[in-house]
């Protein structure tokens, strides 16, 4: 019952959210909750590790800016050819990468994203170390103009919800319950006759194309596309926002999304301290808190929630 | 000899690679010694190497000792560290998924290098080398400090992997790593083993870090960008596989090396296509199944 007062205030929050902070700081937190909630959709649901997820976020970003600019077509387009791609490139790492099992997955998916950003600090349309500029804004459905912040974060806005309501599908289908039980056990899930790595294949592939999804509009909402978006930095900072807020909790990557962003905007003028201070809280949550900030108030309102119901078969 | 290509040029890229397959060499071992014992992904290697070399290099330029006394006491100092990680971060999490581990060690190169570059700047600092000259060998010039380098790296892994395979040490450690309660009720004390394993580890990293400092330049980031290299030649060569993991090294940085000579574009991704390629091939590793692995 406590839930919909919930939901609602958050509505009410998203939606006044642009008239009172700056839409492009709230765009990109909108953008890196897309992206934690897609690195969280491996490792939380799947227990995958995919060390290099920048690289479909980075490539889509490319991409996406490279479609628009080209073929000057209307934004969904541009961000649809993104997606794909990021989703293939997926689908080919999974192929790759699923061979060794566990910590070996995360090795390999790092390796693999190193692969990716040196080649495309070598390809030609990425406007290498300089990255990609002036990418166009167009129109969303030809029709929608969003060259305003204000009326693009509404789109963001739209696009972020829609994919997070995919993720909630797919963790709460058949589907989801099998990748769930292969990560606690996977031999038992073969011993039942179905094959492990069908699924982890499926999972990173929809995993990367939510993450192009992000990476598309990242390069929509600033209008360029850097290298930084495929490094390694990044690959460690969704990590990082997933176990900040929660691993395997739909509301733990948004959260920890949130997080991070602000305080990089605020760590910003101290230059090396925003990295450091993202290692120290990344040792601390894993040492103490691995639970993640929505996990750990998710326990504590289940353990009241026990005590509550025992207190009532006592008094009973 | 080939159209276009000098034998000067052949030789001095073979060299340069020889240099860095001997880094990635030890690198790599350090890091399937560690992994072959506690099943922890040392993310942290990187960063202990550049620890490494940043310790030489602030032993010069605060204490004035040499670069041969830093060949004993950085090596110590970056184990000390190690020590210190293990107790504090690994053993709490030694029970844990091993992708907990991992993370932690990532946390712990963020935080190592994040200090450095605060305290240092982002730029590299020069570290001349202690023996200057060289010799010219008709098709090229060697300089003495990087056969010196390819020599004692050398004789670095033979020597370690000696210790693994033929010493008492070593029969111990690779039945710990099989089957650590027995070893434990044979009245060994494997606890204090598996530390004294990582700091090894790491002191092989911070060792590859005194060697770097002359070669390369001593900045924070010299330990990231090869870390991921190394990554590569680890899973290429096969996981936990000291000899697997040197041979890969070697091999690894000789032809990076070729591959800057004739087709020059590809020189920083050969290694991930070989590791590609060898995944979808070899995919339990190169070496695996020709030798016992750790």
């Amino acid at each position: 019952m406590t839930r919909i007062p919930a939901i609602l205030l958050i509505v009410v929050l998203v939606i006044l959210a642009p008239f009172f902070v700056y839409p492009v700081l709230l765009m990109t937190i909108l953008v890196f909750v897309l992206f934690a909630s897609s690195f969280n959709l491996l490792l939380g649901y799947a227990g995958l590790l995919c060390f290099g997820h920048a690289m479909f976020f980075g490539t889509s970003a490319y991409i996406t800016g490279q479609f628009l600019k080209v073929t000057g077509s209307t934004l969904e387009f541009g961000l649809l050819a993104g997606v794909l791609v990021a989703a293939a490139m997926g689908l080919a790492v999974g192929v790759i990468a699923v061979r060794r099992s566990g910590i070996q997955f995360a090795m390999i998916t790092f390796a693999i994203a190193q692969f990716v950003y040196f080649f495309l600090l070598q390809a030609e349309f990425t406007g290498g170390e300089d990255g990609m500029q002036q990418i166009p804004r167009s129109a969303l459905f030809g029709v929608i103009d969003v060259s305003d912040h204000r009326a693009f974060y509404f789109v963001v806005l739209g696009a972020t919800v829609l994919a997070l309501a995919l993720i909630y599908r797919i963790i709460h289908s058949p589907y989801g319950e099998i990748l769930r039980a292969i990560r606690d056990n996977e031999e038992r899930v073969e011993s039942l006759g179905f094959r492990p790595e069908r699924f982890k294949l499926v999972a990173m592939t929809l995993s990367a194309g939510i993450a192009g999804l992000a990476g598309g509009l990242k390069a929509t909402v600033f209008q360029f596309a850097t290298l930084t978006d495929v490094s390694w930095t990044v690959s460690g900072e969704v990590i990082f926002m997933t176990l900040l807020g929660g691993l395997g909790t739909l509301a733990g990557p948004a959260v920890g999304a949130g997080i991070v962003i602000f305080m990089n905007d605020e760590l910003a003028q101290f230059g090396e301290w925003s990295l450091i201070a993202q290692g120290i809280i990344l040792l601390l949550v894993i040492l103490f808190f691995r639970r993640g900030v929505v996990g750990e108030i998710i326990a504590v309102l289940h353990k009241r929630r026990a005590g509550r119901s025992e207190g009532l078969t006592k008094g009973d | 000899m080939f159209d276009g290509i000098s034998t000067q040029l052949l030789f001095s890229q073979l060299l340069i690679g020889l240099i860095n397959g001997s880094f990635y060499a030890m690198l790599s071992m350090g890091l399937a010694i560690i992994f072959g014992l506690m099943n922890v992904v040392n993310f942290a290697h990187g960063a202990q190497y550049m620890l490494g070399a940043f310790v030489t290099w602030l032993l010069l330029d605060a204490l004035g000792i040499p670069y041969w006394g830093a060949l004993f006491i950085a090596p110590v100092v970056v184990a000390a560290f190690g020590l210190i990680t293990e107790r504090i971060v690994l053993k709490p999490l030694q029970d844990m998924d091993h992708l907990y581990s991992l993370l932690a060690t990532y946390a712990v190169a963020l935080i190592v290098e994040g200090l450095v570059r605060q305290q240092y700047g982002s730029t590299g600092l020069p570290y001349s080398t202690p023996i200057p000259g060289g010799i010219n060998l008709g098709f090229m010039y060697l300089p003495w400090y990087r056969l010196w380098v390819v020599l004692f790296s050398l004789m670095v892994c033979v020597a370690t992997w000696v210790l693994m395979e033929y010493t008492k040490l070593g029969a111990y450690l690779r039945a710990a790593t099989e089957k650590p309660d027995i070893v434990e009720s044979f009245g060994i004390n494997v606890p204090r083993m598996i530390t004294l394993t990582y700091a090894f580890g790491v002191g092989l990293a911070g060792l590859s870090g005194v060697l770097a400092a002359p070669v390369y330049q001593v900045s924070p980031s010299m330990g990231s960008t090869l870390m991921i290299t190394i990554f590569a030649v680890v899973v290429i060569g096969g996981m936990g596989s000291i000899m697997g993991a040197v041979l890969t090294g070697y091999l690894l940085g000789i032809v990076e090396g070729l591959t800057k000579v004739f087709y020059p574009e590809a020189a920083n991704m050969v290694i991930f296509v070989i590791m590609i390629l060898a995944l979808i091939f070899r995919p339990n590793g190169l070496f695996s199944g020709k030798e016992r692995s750790l």
